[in-house]
């Protein structure tokens, strides 16, 4: 997943705050972290999200050393860990596999992919979402990534629901999860209408608890989204239009998938039309 | 060329690389799996020490089992709510010396069929004649399986009938035929279950019932007056079947008496296994439930205690499908084997062998699911399994079963299936809610499992290499030594397919040694009691079971496997009762029949 935290364009505490103020305060870089924390174990003491502590743990460690050892060769600094540490958490919770090196090899290389996979300085893969896909497409018979934990009961949703869309709402991106909840929906109806499928089950993958991780935490990457607000609404229309298409096409992983293709892509879109604008200036200037 | 340059092109390398190795590694480990089992049956004997040979044609045997067709409301996806009900279980009803076989059916008007062994290698079906083939009749339900007890110790088993429906109960008049005891016994008219065992768990000398409860007992499945009758949960249901335990009061009559000692449970059953895995004398009872957790109930003679999440065995909800005991490390406990659904890059739940942590025993028995150390963590949409040796080596294998719906091969429904199975508990819950499956397989035609213990902590599948090559919807497997040559055959319940009859041939330098035990103070059918070999340096245990793995019933008598050489030192037998027999130095290659000394 991603790191929505890190560079959100908020106001950062005013300096004279109280430390116990900071560290509470939406704009701290922590809750993020935090959050993703209290999900995880709040699923696992509840419910037993997860098969073993050990597992995860690996994934978190894996996350942050290849982040550590990569941004001092890379950027010569100790880079903060905050970003790899909510990877790493991600990975951990969303995939599912009986054997250790899948959580191991899957951090690596959503880490890796933020290094290797850059144009103008820019990684343009959410770097969970690359690797979670990445296995799921190369190692479809040791991992697999289950929406089905949390008892596919409404309250720990509505938990989730309620944190996530406060600190979403801060951070001034819940427009994206919002339009992107919108479309699934708008589109399941369309699914239920082409296939003849019961819309209660179209709409049903929605309503499970581990969905909501990819709507707060995936889509809404300030790292790898557009910048304008306008072109984030119309970049997650086109995700979900992707994934509905994926679905017609019954694609279990259409979510991951569909943000694969479409992600990078509008990054691409993006970069360019920088780049043509930054040279349409430059020769103006000259 | 700058170093960051020469970093980029190292770490580029390196990514590619650790994503290329997966999917290399794949290929070079599937190309010596498809190595190893390419063999006929010369090279799998002299490989592996046996190979398996289908023989029920031969035998005589032509039964192909029908899936029940409930109310019409569920015709949308009747292959999934109607994929139960193939069962099998070992019986000697005739006292004869020779293992019959009774299988389940489970449309309406289906027959169920016990094959008398008729001694020269073929079988008779003679459930007809005897009173217990017309038993799946319009208003009374379908059978889901079947286990034999003698509960009244008059030395013949009698039948238990598990249902989707109105259980029954048959008492065995002497191997020549059967009469219908259930009113008599305090049945109750319902019960949906596919689960039920017997056991003797308060030492009383008669042998008790549970029956575990699938879907709730108040539901009617032909006759539904609705369609919120499905888990409330992929993995944590509490809406199934209500949970029972029949205690035998010695006069033809049982009382229930689940609840009050302890055993209330609403999951949703599909396999129970009992034995004393604390060595206190008392059956303990592993329950595996789908949708759901384990539950394993630590027994101290008067009341049940659920332990599962205190031991370890009853925390990761998954989908469970059978409990079956094995002491596969010779060292006299047991490993429980739970079966599980396992679909390459969909849902990989994994098996669950549940091995006794080191150090750990009595109360504070601690288990850890090992399966993916030793190997038999994969195995598709896995049902039915037992632990035996099959190659007499010495070490007990493991025989699994697997294949969940298999209509059209080029259609799945697994997409559906994942997309409601993450839903809502308002979505999952109502049969209205889930596509329609349109003849779409769900994890059909697969291959099945025949783990080979190699006796240091590996098991090897050689499915492939000894002959075990169907693809059907296996259900229900049991192991007996059918033809009285001192080797385990096996026996598979397919759903909507046949049954099939696995004849084994083994390596004649290995040995054995098989008991069939009769209790006197203890139950009759000596369910519980134990039976300690001692050859070699080395031990291990088997217990006579009331019915294990799922809906099925290994042979009465005890097999084991001695391997080459062996120098037998004694058996040690612990009935039910409390007694302990010794019997010291008894011959290799023999069936010993013994009694429980007054």
């Amino acid at each position: 997943m991603s790191q929505p935290m890190t560079a959100p364009p908020t106001m950062p505490p005013p300096a004279s705050a109280s430390p116990w103020k900071r560290w509470f305060s939406l704009e701290n870089r922590y809750i993020a972290p935090i959050f993703i924390t209290c999900i995880l174990l709040g699923g696992h003491l509840s419910f037993g999200i997860l098969e073993s502590y050990k597992k995860t743990l690996l994934a978190i460690v894996v996350s942050i050393a290849t982040e550590l050892v990569l941004g001092r060769i890379f950027f010569h600094k100790w880079v903060h860990p905050a970003s790899a540490y909510i990877t790493g958490i991600s990975v951990g919770i969303l995939v599912r596999s009986p054997a250790f090196w899948p959580y191991a090899l899957c951090s690596a290389i959503s880490i890796m992919s933020k290094y290797v996979l850059r144009i103008k300085g820019r990684h343009i893969w959410n770097p969970s979402n690359f690797g979670i896909s990445a296995m799921l497409f190369l190692v479809p018979e040791t991992v697999a990534s289950l929406s089905i934990q949390w008892g596919n009961y409404l309250l720990p949703m509505v938990v989730i629901w309620v944190l996530g869309s406060v600190i979403i709402w801060r951070l001034r991106r819940f427009h994206i999860t919002g339009i992107y909840v919108a479309s699934f929906i708008a589109f399941a109806f369309l699914r239920s209408w082409i296939t003849g499928s019961p819309w209660q089950s179209e709409i049903a993958p929605i309503t499970g608890p581990m969905y909501q991780l990819f709507i707060f935490f995936m889509i809404t990457d300030p790292k790898t989204t557009v910048r304008s607000k306008t072109w984030q609404c119309i970049v997650v229309v086109v995700i979900a239009l992707v994934e509905m298409v994926m679905r017609l096409n019954q694609i279990v992983y259409a979510p991951f998938y569909a943000l694969f293709i479409v992600g990078p892509t509008a990054m691409q879109i993006e970069i360019w039309m920088d780049s043509r604008r930054a040279s349409t200036a430059n020769l103006a200037a000259h | 060329m700058t170093g960051a340059r020469i970093a980029r092109i190292v770490l580029g390398i390196l990514f590619i690389g650790l994503l290329a190795a997966p999917p290399v590694m794949k290929r070079i480990s599937a190309r010596r799996a498809a190595d190893r089992s390419q063999a006929d049956a010369r090279t799998a004997l002299a490989r592996h020490g046996f190979y398996l040979q289908e023989v029920s044609q031969v035998a005589g045997i032509n039964f192909a089992h029908q899936s029940p067709a409930l109310d019409p409301k569920l015709a949308p996806i009747m292959p999934e709510v109607a994929s139960m009900g193939a069962g099998v279980s070992i019986v000697d009803f005739d006292r004869d010396g020779w293992s019959d076989i009774y299988v389940t059916n489970s449309a309406i008007g289906s027959k169920n069929a016990l094959y008398r062994n008729l001694g020269d290698g073929t079988f008779k079906d003679v459930a007809g004649e005897l009173g217990i083939a017309d038993v799946n009749q319009d208003g009374t339900g379908v059978s889901t399986g079947a286990v034999w007890g003698d509960y009244d110790n008059d030395g013949y088993e009698d039948l238990f009938l598990i249902k989707w429906g109105r259980p029954e109960l048959f008492h065995n008049d002497h191997g020549h035929g059967f009469t219908r005891v259930s009113k008599q016994a305090g049945l109750p008219p319902w019960i949906n279950a596919n689960t039920g065992i017997w056991f003797d768990y308060d030492g009383d000398g008669l042998l008790d019932l549970f029956v575990g409860g699938y879907y709730s007992e108040d539901i009617d499945l032909w006759h539904l007056t609705t369609t919120r009758i499905m888990p409330e949960s992929f993995e944590y249901a509490k809406n199934g079947g209500r949970k029972y335990l029949f205690h035998n009061l010695g006069n033809g009559k049982f009382e229930e008496v689940g609840e009050k000692l302890g055993i209330n449970s609403r999951r949703w059953a599909l396999a129970a296994a009992a034995a004393d895995l604390r060595g206190t004398g008392h059956p303990d009872l592993f329950i595996a439930n789908d949708y759901g957790v384990s539950e394993l109930y630590f027994n101290d003679g008067k009341r049940f205690h659920e332990v599962g999440e205190q031991t370890g065995v009853g925390f990761a909800p998954k989908s469970g499908m059978n409990a079956a005991f094995g002491d596969i490390f010779n060292q006299g406990r047991y490993a429980v084997y739970v079966s599980n659904i396992s679909e390459d890059g969909i849902l990989i739940q994994g098996n669950n062998l549940w091995v006794p942590k080191e150090g750990t025993g009595g109360d504070a028995i601690k288990y850890d699911n090992l399966a993916r150390d030793f190997g038999v963590e994969l195995g598709g949409w896995s049902f039915g399994a037992q632990f035996g040796d099959l190659n007499n080596d010495g070490t007990l294998d493991l025989y699994l079963t697997n294949g969940y719906i298999s209509l059209d091969r080029n259609r799945s429904y697994w997409y559906d299936f994942s997309k409601v199975a993450g839903g809502n508990s308002t979505i999952i819950g109502d049969a209205k809610n889930w596509p329609a499956f349109e003849g779409r397989s769900l994890s059909g035609y697969q291959t099945k499992r025949v783990w080979l213990n190699d006796g240091a902590g590996k098991f090897v599948d050689v499915a492939q290499a000894v002959g075990v090559t169907d693809t059907h919807d296996g259900r229900a497997v049991a192991l007996a030594d059918l033809w009285n040559r001192g080797v385990l055959d096996v026996v598979v319940a397919n759903q909507n397919g046949p049954l099939l009859v696995y004849k084994n041939t083994v390596t004649p330098e290995n040995e054995w040694i098989e008991f069939e035990l009769e209790g006197t103070a203890s139950n009759r059918s000596a369910i519980g009691a134990q039976v300690a070999l001692l050859w070699n340096g080395q031990q291990q245990v088997q217990e006579v079971s009331g019915g294990s793995g799922f809906a099925a019933q290994n042979q009465r008598r005890l097999h084991f496997g001695l391997g080459k050489y062996p120098q037998i030192e004694k058996a040690v037998i612990r009935w039910p009762s409390g007694k302990v027999q010794t019997i010291d130095k008894p011959a290799a290659e023999q069936l010993h029949k013994i009694k429980e000394a007054e």
